[in-house]
């Protein structure tokens, strides 16, 4: 078990030393987090099931891809795993620590190991502060790092995300662009050298030629630091470019979860299945683009959800027993789990040609030279 | 659909089976002064939209979408400076005062934006803002507006419209809100619609309907459609023809799949390459482009792109022009990519 590196005297420490290398870094079992809506006069009028019992294994220097649609849980989840709002139930193991019901000074420290970038840079740097002190600001909460210690480090931590330190560390946040914010919100998350970073949709609000730097920034310091990502992001394929395994989140539940490449060749559940073909896709070999196929259907509430499986209503595979009883997650074979009734077939092959086959943009002969 | 008592626009003779040409934009050029200083954000653009066809105008944020086609619905405040010309049919619409402009808006060139939530009125009904919408074009009576605004609603399918036309903004999601948007746009049966990164903050699942429902709608109303967007694959998914913007310029116009199977300009290339695609392999890293976009308060002489372009040479210190230099493929470069396959 890793020892929380608190007043250590260093932040270069390993965040994976001692850790048993078999045991999960982060185990998540039977998550619950449910929101109260209140109308007027704060009279209770209903019941968010955000997260429905949601368990997943995220191992050290691994990166677990989240994806589903806009209120699906993904960030609720987050939040739940990193305590910021205590969970209704389950439990949160990381590095061996169970971290629901755990003292709040306790928590503070297992932050050192476990820290989050979240998609708006500005919001979470302060403006006023100096950009060499919002990246500090962790050294001097967790660790006894001299004023010279930190400097070195600060200075270090920006060269990582690729920002010049004698350029930018005397300035301010204001005075960067989204994406120079972003690499100062990753300094900052790895200053104390964490086990896992979550990123909450870290790159949705950069521009695509920045998105990809940072990008590959991530890449970057999973490679050299051996981090560990729960990568949350709305955009299936950057997911699947940075993940090692995908979990896809419907209405607060895991739907499917899988190795990526597995997941997105051949998903088993109707939801992946329909997420991905609402992507649009463009060949770059030959120009064409493969037009998405909509699913049909509103997504359901997540104050009534369905009852049975909660995808039913939009489901195009949906029969009688989907509405009596909940599907739950199942072993599928090759590390794939999916909660379905009636799972698609593994057909890789099928489903890339598909990719191809499905082109029905405007045809070439109707289209008159500009 | 036909449309009774529409103010009529001199439309220019049209040659049988070639689309027809609805609005013609020359040299389009806005520049903003702001604190002392001109933004150049939009700096001599042309194109021309055709009946029943949809472009699109992509680029990173900042290139001058946007501000290119809200020059063209007179939206912009009186802080910007627009000259050049576009046309609709024989009427030109820069230059015009707000009370003209008003009629034409909406009447012949409506459009869609992205927050469907704020574009709303928070306080009013779906169906009431779409009755508001068809009233201020129509002289119709309330009831003939109603009847006519659940058609709308019902035309862009909205769930359970009948129930829905009572309902506020907040009580719809997003993607049912952009349909309502559609709705109060197509409320005069313009002849352009455009659609302002009208899907980007919805899902995709949202996103695939919403398009789907702008490409019918337009094959069955003949609609010209200009969607602007970020996102090259969705752009590639459902336009005719791709307008690339960069610095307020267009640096790459093209067919739809000539342009994207015969990329030449650095920067289109660059943003490629730059997207993950669905069949990237796990932690491959992307090409990459350094630095910023430029200021466009301080834009220099040669091509804008030059700071970043790995191709740059010391003639791009003079700017290309934006020529036809393959049929049907303009570009603005001096050295552009792939000519002789050089790279892939
Ligand atoms: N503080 C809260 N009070 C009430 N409901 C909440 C609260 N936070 C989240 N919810 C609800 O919980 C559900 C899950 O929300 P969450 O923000 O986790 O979704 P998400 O998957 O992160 O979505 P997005 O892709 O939009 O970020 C939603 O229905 C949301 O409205
Ligand atoms: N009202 C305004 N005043 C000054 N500058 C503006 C204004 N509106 C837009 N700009 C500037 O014009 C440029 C182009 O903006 P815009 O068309 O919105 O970009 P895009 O839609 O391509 O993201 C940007 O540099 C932007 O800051
Ligand atoms: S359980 Fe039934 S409704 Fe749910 S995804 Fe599977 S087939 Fe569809
Ligand atoms: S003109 Fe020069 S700098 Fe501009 S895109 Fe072409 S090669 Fe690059
Ligand atoms: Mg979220
Ligand atoms: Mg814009």
């Amino acid at each position: 078990m890793t020892e929380i590196r608190e007043g250590t005297g260093t932040a270069t420490a390993g965040g994976l030393g001692g850790e048993d290398s078999t045991a999960p870094l982060l185990q998540v079992r039977n998550l619950v987090q449910e929101y109260t809506t209140r109308g007027p006069g704060g009279v209770k009028t209903g019941v968010v099931h955000a997260v429905s019992d949601v368990s997943f294994d995220l191992t050290s220097g691994e990166t677990l891809g989240v994806v589903g649609e806009t209120g699906s849980g993904k960030s609720t989840l987050a939040r739940a795993i990193i305590q910021v709002e205590r969970p209704k139930s389950g439990t949160v193991r990381f590095q061996g620590r169970e971290l629901n019901g755990m003292k709040k000074r306790d928590i503070t420290a297992v932050r050192a190991n476990m820290q989050m970038v979240y998609q708006d840079p500005f919001g979470s740097l302060n403006p006023r502060w100096r950009i060499e002190d919002v990246v500090a600001e962790p050294l001097l909460g967790h660790t006894d790092m001299t004023r010279q210690q930190r400097s070195e480090r600060v200075g270090e931590l920006l060269d990582l995300v690729g920002l010049n330190p004698g350029t930018y560390r005397r300035g301010r946040p204001m005075e960067l662009s989204g994406g120079q914010a972003q690499r100062v919100a990753i300094a900052r998350a790895i200053a104390l050298n964490p086990a896992l970073v979550i990123c909450d949709e870290a790159i949705s609000s950069l521009d695509v030629l920045i998105q990809a730097q940072v990008l590959n920034l991530f890449e970057k310091l999973r490679a050299e630091l051996g981090l560990a990502y729960l990568f949350i992001a709305h955009d299936l394929a950057t997911v699947k470019q940075v993940s090692d395994r995908v979990a896809v989140m419907h209405l607060g539940q895991l739907a499917e979860i899988g190795p990526a490449e597995e997941l997105y060749d051949s998903p088993r559940h109707p939801y992946t299945r329909a997420l991905l073909d609402s992507v649009p896709v463009l060949d770059l070999e030959t120009g064409v683009a493969r037009r998405p196929v909509p699913l049909s259907g509103e997504p359901p509430s997540p104050l009534h959800p369905p009852s049975g499986c909660r995808f039913r209503t939009r489901c195009p595979r949906a029969e009688a027993r989907c509405a009596e009883v909940e599907p739950k997650l199942t072993d599928a074979g090759n590390g794939h789990q999916v909660a379905c009734h009636f799972p698609l077939d593994s057909t890789s092959a099928a489903s890339a040609g598909s990719l191809r086959d499905a082109w029905r943009g405007p045809r070439p002969e109707a289209m008159p030279t500009i | 659909m036909t449309i009774l008592g529409k103010t009529t626009i001199d439309a220019p003779s049209v040659a049988a089976g070639e689309p027809e040409t609805v609005l013609t934009v020359e040299d389009l050029r806005v520049t903003f002064s702001r604190g002392g200083r001109l933004v150049h954000a939009v700096n001599g653009l042309s194109y021309r939209v055709r009946t029943g066809r949809i472009l699109a105008i992509i680029g990173e944020s900042g290139s001058g979408k946007s501000v290119s086609v809200r020059a063209l619905m007179g939206l912009l405040p009186p802080s910007a400076f627009v000259t050049g010309s576009a046309k609709l049919g024989d009427t030109e619409l820069i230059g015009r005062d707000e009370r003209s402009m008003r009629r034409i808006r909406g009447d012949h060139v409506a459009m869609v934006f992205q927050d469907p939530a704020r574009s709303l009125n928070p306080t009013m009904s779906a169906g009431a803002q779409v009755v508001e919408a068809i009233r201020t074009h129509r002289k119709t009576t309330r009831k003939e507006a109603a009847d006519r605004a659940v058609e709308l609603l019902k035309l862009v399918r909205l769930p359970a419209p009948e129930r829905r036309f009572h309902e506020y903004p907040h009580q719809l999601s997003g993607g049912m809100r952009q349909r309502v948007l559609i709705a109060i746009a197509l409320a005069a049966d313009p002849e352009v619609l455009i659609a302002d990164e009208a899907t980007t903050a919805l899902d995709v699942t949202t996103q695939a309907q919403i398009m789907e429902l702008l490409v019918d709608l337009q094959e069955r109303l003949g609609t010209a459609i200009i969607m602007i967007s970020h996102d090259i694959g969705l752009a590639a998914s459902y336009a005719h023809e791709v307008l690339v913007m960069y610095a307020g310029r267009a640096v790459e116009h093209a067919e739809t799949t000539t342009l994207f199977g015969n990329v030449r300009m650095p920067y289109t290339q660059a943003l490629l390459g730059a997207i993950p695609q669905l069949t990237t392999p796990a932690h491959a890293l992307l090409a990459v482009v350094g630095g910023q976009p430029p200021d466009l308060s301080a834009l220099g002489e040669g091509c804008a792109f030059r700071e970043r372009c790995p191709r740059a040479t010391e003639e791009c210190a003079v700017q290309p022009s934006l020529e036809m230099h393959e049929p049907g493929h303009r570009y603005a470069c001096w050295n552009p990519t792939g000519m002789g396959r050089e790279e892939s």
